[in-house]
């Protein structure tokens, strides 16, 4: 069961996050015996938090791939990830990730609820969204800053990571990332200045693999509507459902495209 | 159903549950009529189907009345909507009875988006002898037609058939979550995310929103409407509770829209249990008042409350369902558990309160004993009409020869609905794709 699965690989985390105790650094060690392997297998508060985030991010982003996805739950997640974002911010972690990749604003660089719980379709309908495209940034920052982290820690805090990074690699991991992004700021940049782009002009600037990455992860949820676990354990044979991946996702893709522009 | 909580006399009679496990089967909503006799169950098919509970007979009075399958209709079918690209999904989300009025039964089912009046009926007779027909339904000429007759009735065998009469459509842009009869039984409403809209029965082409949570600008949002319920009497008053795990009374006389509450629950958050699932674990998934119109119940992921109408800022009693999950928060978020709506329910007294967990157990609360029992819905750990066996889940290192240990629970075996007979001591569980109806033992 997948989900049985998803207790066992974070139970570590789970020990972490108990009540009442936030900042839990150094009072985790208590329950371990206080040898240097029970230091090292505790995470820190901080990669918890951040492994937190990063798990609602994921899940938020997969909500969106979703037919229609459950408002209530959005904005739950959603709420979580502004929390852990205020936190952050008050810690100063976040300025310092900030500082590292483009150094705008903290305040800016915070989630607004409206991309995190509006499906894909209504984000086309809305106004600019500054806080989308930053966040890929982030969450890139994050990745390159933490892969080195990610190999001292502990096995359970790994496999969040891992099954993260598998979301969007594919063939080429970084070219990829790249062009996911830029293909996604494209189209955020045709709906602010509503310019009435013909629809063949759009598809020439957007490169094919935003097409397959997304085709990709609708396959996936239409496939298995089990727990997110199993449907991001699938990721790791992209080429395999891609090629059985819906043909109409695809075209379901295609329509969005087009009544972006029909509204605009 | 005290002293049955005491003594644990509650047995099981098992009715013929499904035997397959199709998605499409998965039982989404449970509901008792008004005096028990039906028993209404909707699932992710879109289909209802309609229990009715045995006459007692003299022969066999150790056998309590059991239900057996009365009608079955398909309710709602799915539908995509062109405009946004999105499937609408034919699960059945609620059923509520309305009162008996005539021969005929009624009830309310919805989906996401639309909700439909149905009407359950019986014929035992049919007309026979027509003029123009005959009998297999062929016109007949009219020219050998020689003489006139009167069609008379004539018994046949008991058909149940379920017609719609009303579908209340396109006033909701979000999902329904709720729908509740008025006791002036000629309004109902329906709630989405975020707002609550007020029908009458007659009129389908519009309906009076009369709460609207929705923020001007979607960036702000940051709670949703969970679930809502008219006042068993007062047919001015409603309750919806929040993602936040507030509860508001409103009073539909104050004004034509009641986004202002006349009374606000909100118990203060216990700070040394602060964490950043604290905000997930209090939204509430489900409200219920009492019979009695002075209590109200909410249901969040670890407890449920009762609160008295009369005091705002905190519960009068909570409950603890399961709290052992309480470290396994994370977990449970990950696999998305923490998100999963139980609902609860009240006995037809108000002495005890009911509601779901994992591993098919199902808890109840005897308010007046502060005693609670939990036990489970599964056919392998039960034979029919055997009592049941409570079941208990440690959460220390040792376990004891019966229980269960917190990692061995199965996450997927959820008891979301359930039901409790208004003035009976029978429940039904719904387990996935099964349904349960549990009886007293009789003496």
């Amino acid at each position: 069961m997948g989900e049985e699965e998803g207790l066992h690989q974070t139970q570590l985390l789970d020990t972490m996050f108990v009540r009442g105790l936030k900042r839990k650094c150094f009072d985790g060690e208590e329950d371990i015996e206080g040898t240097l392997a029970g230091i090292k297998a505790i995470p820190s508060y901080n990669l918890q938090r951040q492994s937190l985030l990063d798990m609602s991010l994921v899940k938020l982003q997969l909500c969106h791939m979703l037919v229609e996805p459950n408002l209530c739950r959005s904005v739950l997640i959603a709420n979580t990830v502004r929390q852990i974002q205020e936190e952050m911010t008050q810690d100063g972690t976040w300025q310092m990730i900030n500082t590292q990749s483009t150094g705008q604003a903290s305040l800016d660089r915070l989630v607004s609820t409206d991309i995190l719980c509006r499906s894909s379709r209504e984000q086309a309908e809305g106004k600019h969204v500054p806080g989308y495209t930053t966040y890929n940034k982030d969450f890139e920052g994050d990745q390159a800053q933490d892969s080195s982290e990610t190999m001292s820690t502990a096995s359970s805090v790994q496999v969040p990571r891992n099954l993260q990074s598998n979301v969007w690699e594919m063939e080429n991991p970084q070219e990829n990332k790249g062009n996911f992004q830029k293909s996604l700021d494209q189209i955020f940049e045709t709906l602010e200045n509503k310019s009435p782009n013909s629809v063949e002009d759009l598809f020439s600037e957007v490169d094919n693999s935003y097409y397959d990455l997304d085709t990709m992860l609708t396959g996936m949820m239409s496939n298995s509507k089990m727990g997110h676990c199993d449907g991001l354990e699938t990721f790791s044979s992209p080429t395999a459902t891609a090629s059985n991946s819906n043909c109409k996702s695809d075209l379901n893709e295609l329509d969005h495209i087009v009544e972006i522009l029909v509204e605009s | 159903m005290e002293e049955d909580v005491e003594t644990r006399k509650i047995s099981s009679s098992f009715l013929r549950d499904h035997s397959y496990a199709t998605e499409a089967d998965i039982i989404s909503t449970v509901e008792f009529n008004h005096t028990g006799e039906l028993l209404a169950t909707g699932d992710k098919g879109g289909r209802v189907v309609i229990f009715q509970r045995e006459q007692e007979s003299k022969n066999q009075p150790h056998r309590r009345g059991e239900y057996n399958v009365y009608s079955t209709f398909q309710s709602h079918e799915p539908e995509f909507d062109y405009l946004k690209s999105l499937e609408i999904e034919e699960k059945i989300n609620k059923i509520r009875w309305l009162p008996q009025q005539n021969a005929a039964y009624f009830l309310l089912s919805t989906n996401d988006k639309t909700v439909k009046l149905w009407k359950v009926s019986e014929r035992d007779k049919r007309p026979e002898g027509y003029n123009l027909k005959d009998e297999d339904g062929r016109l007949r000429d009219p020219s050998m037609i020689t003489m006139l007759r009167v069609p008379v009735l004539r018994p046949m065998d008991l058909m149940v058939e379920a017609t719609p009469r009303r579908v209340f459509a396109n006033a909701h842009t979000y999902h329904i979550n709720s729908i509740s009869v008025n006791s002036d039984y000629e309004t109902y409403m329906s709630a989405d995310d975020l707002r609550i809209n007020l029908w009458n029965f007659e009129i389908t082409n519009q309906s009076f929103n009369i709460v609207d949570i929705k923020p001007a600008n979607m960036e702000e949002l940051t709670e949703v409407i969970t679930a809502a319920e008219f006042h068993p009497h007062h047919c001015n008053t409603f309750v919806y509770s929040s993602s936040k795990g507030t509860i508001r009374l409103c009073d539909m006389r104050t004004s034509a829209l009641c986004d202002r509450h006349a009374k606000f629950f909100e118990e203060p958050e216990d700070p040394s249990n602060r964490s950043f699932f604290s905000e997930i674990i209090s939204s509430i998934s489900d409200v219920k008042f009492s019979h009695s119109g002075r209590y109200i119940m909410t249901r969040d992921y670890l407890t449920v409350k009762v609160w008295d109408l009369n005091m705002e800022n905190r519960p009068i009693e909570t409950y603890q369902v399961h709290d052992y999950l309480r470290s396994k928060l994370c977990s449970l978020y990950e696999n998305d558990c923490i998100f999963d709506k139980f609902e609860c329910v009240w006995n037809g007294s108000d002495s005890v309160i009911m509601t779901g967990s994992y591993n098919n157990f199902f808890r109840m609360f005897d308010r007046n004993t502060k005693r609670d029992v939990t036990l489970e819905a599964s056919r392998e750990n039960s034979k029919p009409r055997a009592i049941l066996k409570p079941r208990k889940v440690c959460v220390g290192g040792k376990r004891r020869k019966d229980e269960i240990s917190v990692d061995s629970l199965d996450f997927s075996k959820k008891i979301l609905h359930t039901a409790w007979h208004p003035s009976e001591n029978i429940i039904a569980v719904a387990a996935t794709n099964n349904l349960y109806i549990f009886q007293d033992k009789v003496n």
